[in-house]
């Protein structure tokens, strides 16, 4: 210690700086991972079915309700296939949404009535009105399954082609439906290619 | 005085421990074949629930882990193997329910991470103990002229300087 201390010239120097500053790009290392991770939503799980035709299904209608939702309904025009169910609470909050969608009629919007009871989801329709064209009833939840559901609402975009585009995890909001959802329907409905 | 404290406690030690079994699966019916129930269960520890995220379906209480417990069971009955029952599921949901992630490009980082970390550890002890060492030796080597000097007018004069 001393003989370093007392010899100015010695090579040790700039090395101990230099491992000074080992805590903190340590430091700084954690803080940026730590960073990252603030982005990060864990709780999003990325779909595998985006670029893929939508699963093969054909679900009946509600009761007393005109038209079920099939696989082939979803070919011909974009649109969106919302996951809904009269039990799920964050439904109402994205709910109001899809009711200006449709009196705008920009694009059609098809019900997936996950897990849900046939009167149960009428009586939420006509409590608090019904945007969609047509409404499958999966009871038993299977069909959410094929469509890797993990949770309600989701909301799917579907191309001419009949393939999932994107999906939306969670309510969608006026600034997902603005920023999001809204140019790739635009940029499908003109024949182009849309990635959100 | 003891005893019946001793017995309570068995008592609740039981009792505890039975409710523990009870959250498992009770709303689940196993299959009629115990050996395809087996083979069930051990996938259904693989697959990871989508809801709660940190457990297995076998473990998780959520809707979705239950349903996702019956469609395992239904794909066994339906004659497909372990491997194509996890297919199925993954090709719903991806890697990502599975529990133990494949090797793949893009985890090849999760597997190796460990190993590098522990190589560079190994480096960077080596580094540490070989600079260590240096000093050791600068101080065995023989004395420079200017040291030898110095000495020497330390010992004749006894020069603290």
């Amino acid at each position: 210690m001393s003989i370093e201390a007392n010899d100015p010239n010695s090579e040790e120097t700039p090395r101990r700086i230099w491992l000074r500053m080992v805590p903190l790009a340590v430091a700084l290392l954690i803080g940026g991972f730590l960073f990252v991770g603030l982005n990060l939503r864990p709780k999003e799980i990325p779909s595998v079915l985006i670029g893929k035709d939508v699963p093969t299904f054909d679900l009946p209608a509600l009761p007393g309700r005109p038209k079920g939702l099939k696989s082939a309904d979803l070919k011909g025009q974009v649109s969106l296939v919302n996951v809904f169910a009269s039990w799920c609470v964050s439904c109402r909050a994205e709910h109001p949404l899809f009711m200006k969608l449709k009196a705008q009629n920009i694009v059609p919007v098809h019900g997936l009535n996950y897990k849900d009871e046939g009167p149960a989801a009428i009586g939420w329709l006509q409590r608090y009105g019904d945007p969609y064209d047509r409404v499958g009833a999966d009871l038993n939840g299977r069909v959410g399954i094929d469509w890797g559901v993990y949770g309600v609402p989701e909301t799917f975009l579907i191309s001419a082609e009949g393939r999932i585009v994107c999906k939306h995890i969670g309510p969608v909001m006026e600034r997902d439906l603005q920023e999001k959802l809204l140019p790739a329907i635009t940029a499908l409905q003109k024949g182009g290619t849309a990635k959100c | 005085m003891l005893m019946p404290f001793m017995r309570n406690l068995i008592t609740m030690v039981f009792v505890l421990g039975l409710a523990g079994s009870a959250w498992a699966v009770a709303v689940d019916k196993p299959m009629d074949d115990p050996v395809l129930e087996a083979r069930a269960r051990v996938i259904h520890k693989q697959l990871r629930c989508l809801v709660c995220q940190n457990q297995s379906i076998e473990d998780s209480n959520a809707s979705l882990a239950r349903d996702l417990r019956i469609l395992v069971r239904d794909r066994i009955e339906a004659g497909d193997s372990d491997d194509e029952t996890i297919r199925y599921i993954v090709d719903r949901y991806g890697d990502w329910v599975l529990l133990k992630p494949p090797v793949k490009s893009g985890t090849i980082f999760l597997w190796l991470g460990p190993v590098l970390f522990l190589a560079l550890a190994v480096i960077f002890i080596f580094l540490w103990y070989r600079r260590r060492q240096t000093p050791v030796a600068a101080v065995n080597a023989p004395l420079s002229h200017d040291e030898q000097a110095r000495l020497k007018s330390i010992l004749d004069n006894g020069d603290r300087g």
